[in-house]
């Protein structure tokens, strides 16, 4: 006899799954800025007169802002992510919740849940495609987002898991990424999100000449750096000069014949042409960007969906990102210790999150950092981050517009890269150039709640963020 | 003494840019203030457009900055541009 | 070493605060076509800050002022001249007399302001039918004509021809410019390729230039840059072949020879000093006999 998962309403499975007050819930963020799940869900249990849930989301975006109420309600009283952008940030920053936010990275995340450290009681998961007994993707569907690696450890390692869908198909659906066995309730709505916030329908390099410039040398650095040699693996985040930098970079790994084994990173149609072209011999993907990659997750065989916790699970017996030999990644400042902040901006206020960063930071061989030594008035190198995402340590070469910085631990890359002619200098030197165009800006002030703690992949608090004055 | 005669403006909204206005007054300086890094730099952007009305001599005038993170170089030549254009019959 | 002059707009704080660091050899702040005339004395004062703050140690600053049929050139000059830019570029010079007409006004304004005279340096854009016929006067005129440079876009109108992307229609004004050029001692400089999108257009239009003889090539997209830089730099192989043509050379002088040949080709002056000029190219560029 059939199983029964299919129920009528999000309040049903909510009922059925039987959420009680203080228990955790978790959402994925395939849907993006796009996402209408998390509201609809957390609206519904507002709705139903819960309390004091614990929300542990993998990124909260803008679009999720009517959760301020359910925080300023109760509903929700304890908040876990990995990413939080500007809007809800602000909020939070103001002071809104009692308890801190507590943030940590990509493979953090999925490590505490499937450790036991952060339990999940009932996990939502948003679903492009579904059949009636669970078995989901986001492969395919009206909204499709291609990987579905932040659901796999939800749907998992949740006590309940409620798949919802707005595309129903016939079981066994072809090409599921999470099997039935692990889903507890299919709900069917309109819509799980918005297209065209889930996904773009092209992904642009930068056109910023300065940005241009940095990704150029940054290809520089990994060409002379001694790593780009057949087997070489490479991750790139899909914003900013850091895509730019894997397009220079291909074009050096197809003039100098590399094959390198995989790439990862927010995957977009730069990175599916760098596989096509015979730079990889595979992708690993955790997030598609855009329709050209889903395109490519769907037909292609060398490109493979992981999981957060494959991707970076600081306690799995390994992990891919321990794999890497060399990563770009962004920074909203960076210090002269190389400690990198995405998490705050200039003013102290949440804008970001790890993400992978630290992740990847710390499993690379050498990781690198773009950024321009100012952005308007404000100078990127400072004495001392506003909040440190991503320790030092792990850093090992910072990109500017007006020369690269290696961390002193890295003598041996030094040497390599200043024979090769690449504009080294001291990150101090750099500071004081940046400084010279700017001016020293003033320190910011702020008040003495904590308001967020960073949680580092060793389950210490590398950092806290204060309210805003 | 330079005088401001007419209202006049100078700069782009564009990023690294900033829109400076005068306007005529006859009583004293009156600085209006609005920039993305006024916590870091306000004190130094107030005292740099200070300074640019002193050395042109201008004693009366309202000016406005709307700054979207020019250098001072940048936000100099703007103010000076837009006491020049206000001199002007 | 000027291989490459990037076209930065006047009036644009946010291309012409990075003018050191978008890899060009020289960067040219522009006053004329890409400054609307309402905007000149901003784009002016904007332009003359930002050369006395900003650090320009890796550029060549260059300042294409307007044209002295316009009201503007004097002003452009009185501002811009007390930062000491390294060249002002004189558009829509057509005739020898213009270059002394600015060139006189710089030396009074050099002396005025306690610089030594020929301090900034002179580049005529020659961008009209006269200007070109008139290019070796031009080059002559003064001894502060570094350069010549060639304007293509201007030009084309001014011969009622189409700006094509292959520029058969300028090959006569290429060559012209370069014979000049050479002829009066002077650096010459070729028009940008307009196409910011075209990647590969770039370098067989900047490659052709190098065949003519230019010097460099002029741009108005950081993209080009590399591209420029990479086709007016010598070879590995060339750099390689100067040195062997100098110690040939030494090694006859050395053995009392008068003629001597390499490859079965005679070393003859011309050949020596083409390779001197290589070598000290190559030296510019920090690239090192030990590096080959």
């Amino acid at each position: 006899m059939r199983d029964k998962k299919l129920v009528a309403s999000i309040r049903d499975a909510i009922i059925s799954a039987g959420l009680k007050d203080g228990m955790t819930i978790s959402f994925h963020h395939h849907m993006r800025n796009g996402d209408y799940v998390l509201n609809m869900v957390m609206d519904e249990i507002a709705a139903m007169g819960f309390k004091d849930l614990t929300l542990n989301a993998t990124a909260l975006f803008d679009i999720h802002m009517p959760l301020i109420d359910h925080i300023k309600n109760g509903v929700v009283t304890t908040l876990m992510t990995n990413y939080m952008s500007a809007g809800l940030g602000k909020q939070i920053c103001a002071g809104v919740m009692e308890n801190p936010v507590q943030f940590r990275t990509h493979g953090t995340r999925p490590d505490d849940i499937i450790h036991g450290r952060t339990p999940i009681d009932i996990a939502f998961v948003a679903a492009p495609q579904s059949d009636d007994m669970g078995n989901c993707t986001g492969k395919y569907g009206k909204s499709a987002c291609g990987s579905f690696g932040y659901a796999i450890v939800d749907a998992q390692y949740a006590k309940k898991t409620v798949v919802i869908t707005d595309e129903l198909v016939e079981y066994p659906m072809v090409g599921f990424t999470v099997p039935e066995v692990y889903v507890d309730y299919v709900v069917v709505v309109d819509a799980i999100g918005d297209p065209n916030g889930i996904v773009s329908g092209t992904t642009r390099i930068t056109r910023d000449p300065v940005g241009l410039v940095m990704a150029q040398t940054a290809a520089k650095v990994v060409e002379h750096s001694g790593l780009l040699v057949d087997g070489f693996s490479f991750q790139t985040g899909a914003g900013g000069a850091t895509l730019a930098g894997a397009k220079y970079l291909k074009d050096i790994m197809l003039a100098k014949g590399i094959k390198g084994s995989y790439v990862m990173g927010g995957i977009t149609k730069y990175l599916v042409e760098m596989l096509q072209a015979g730079c990889f011999k595979t992708i690993l993907d955790g997030q598609t960007f855009d329709l050209d990659s889903i395109d490519s997750l769907r037909n292609d065989p060398r490109h493979q969906e992981v999981s957060l916790y494959h991707y970076a699970g600081p306690n799995a017996p390994s992990c891919i990102v321990n794999s890497l030999d060399t990563i770009f990644a962004g920074a909203t400042e960076v210090d002269v210790d190389f400690n990198v902040n995405v998490h705050t901006d200039s003013n102290g206020i949440i804008m970001g999150g790890s993400g992978g960063h630290s992740d990847i930071c710390a499993g690379a061989k050498m990781a690198v950092i773009i950024t321009p030594m100012f952005r308007n008035r404000l100078p990127m190198i400072r004495d001392r981050v506003t909040t440190i995402t991503t320790p030092g340590k792990d850093i090992d070469v910072l990109v500017t517009q007006g020369g690269v910085a290696v961390n002193p631990k890295n003598v041996e890359l030094k040497a390599r890269l200043q024979a090769a002619g690449l504009p080294i200098v001291d990150i101090h030197e750099l500071q004081a150039k940046a400084e010279r165009m700017t001016g020293k800006p003033q320190p910011i002030r702020h008040g003495d709640k904590v308001v967020a703690e960073v949680i580092y992949r060793d389950g210490s608090i590398i950092d806290r963020i204060y309210n805003t004055l | 003494m330079a005088e401001i005669i007419k209202m006049a403006t100078a700069g782009t909204d564009e990023k690294s840019d900033v829109v400076v206005t005068v306007e005529p007054c006859e009583n004293g300086l009156q600085l209006q203030i609005k920039s993305v890094v006024m916590n870091q730099f306000g004190p130094a952007i107030e005292a740099s457009v200070r300074k640019v009305l002193e050395d042109l001599g201008v004693k009366n005038a309202i000016v406005t900055v709307a700054d979207r993170g020019a250098l001072d170089c940048v936000l100099r030549a703007r103010v000076e541009t837009a006491i020049l254009r206000g001199m002007e019959g | 070493m000027r291989r490459s002059m990037l076209f930065l707009p006047g009036n644009a704080p946010k291309m012409i605060i990075n003018g050191n660091y978008l890899g060009s050899d020289a960067v040219i702040f522009d006053l004329e076509d890409a400054v609307a005339p309402d905007q000149k004395d901003a784009a002016r004062l904007l332009v003359r800050n930002v050369l006395q703050d900003i650090e320009f140690d890796r550029v060549e600053t260059i300042v294409r002022i307007n044209s002295i049929d316009t009201p503007y050139w004097m002003a452009d000059i009185n501002a811009i001249l007390p930062q000491k830019p390294d060249i002002i570029m004189l558009p829509k010079t057509s005739c020898a007399a213009d270059v002394q007409t600015v060139d006189a006004y710089l030396s009074q304004e050099e002396a005025k302001l306690g610089m030594q005279n020929n301090t900034v340096l002179l580049m005529p854009l020659i961008e009209t039918a006269l200007g070109v016929e008139n290019a070796f006067q031009i080059a002559s005129a003064s001894d502060r004509v570094t350069a010549l440079f060639l304007g293509a876009e201007d030009l084309t109108a001014d011969l009622r021809c189409k700006r094509t992307k292959e520029g058969r229609e300028i090959d006569y004004a290429r060559s012209r410019m370069v014979v000049a050029a050479r002829a009066a001692g002077v650096e010459v400089y070729d028009t940008p390729f307009t196409d910011v999108n075209d990647d590969e257009g770039i370098v067989t239009d900047a490659a052709y230039a190098k065949s003519l003889g230019f010097t460099g090539k002029a741009s108005i997209s950081p993209r080009h840059i590399e591209a420029i830089n990479t086709v007016f730099s010598p070879t590995k192989a060339e750099i390689a072949y100067a040195y062997e043509v100098l110690e040939a050379i030494a090694l006859a002088k050395e053995q009392g020879k008068g003629a001597i040949a390499l490859r079965g080709k005679m070393i003859d002056a011309p050949i020596v000093n083409r390779a001197k000029q290589t070598i000290a190219a190559a030296e510019a560029l920090g690239i090192r006999k030990e590096d080959l």
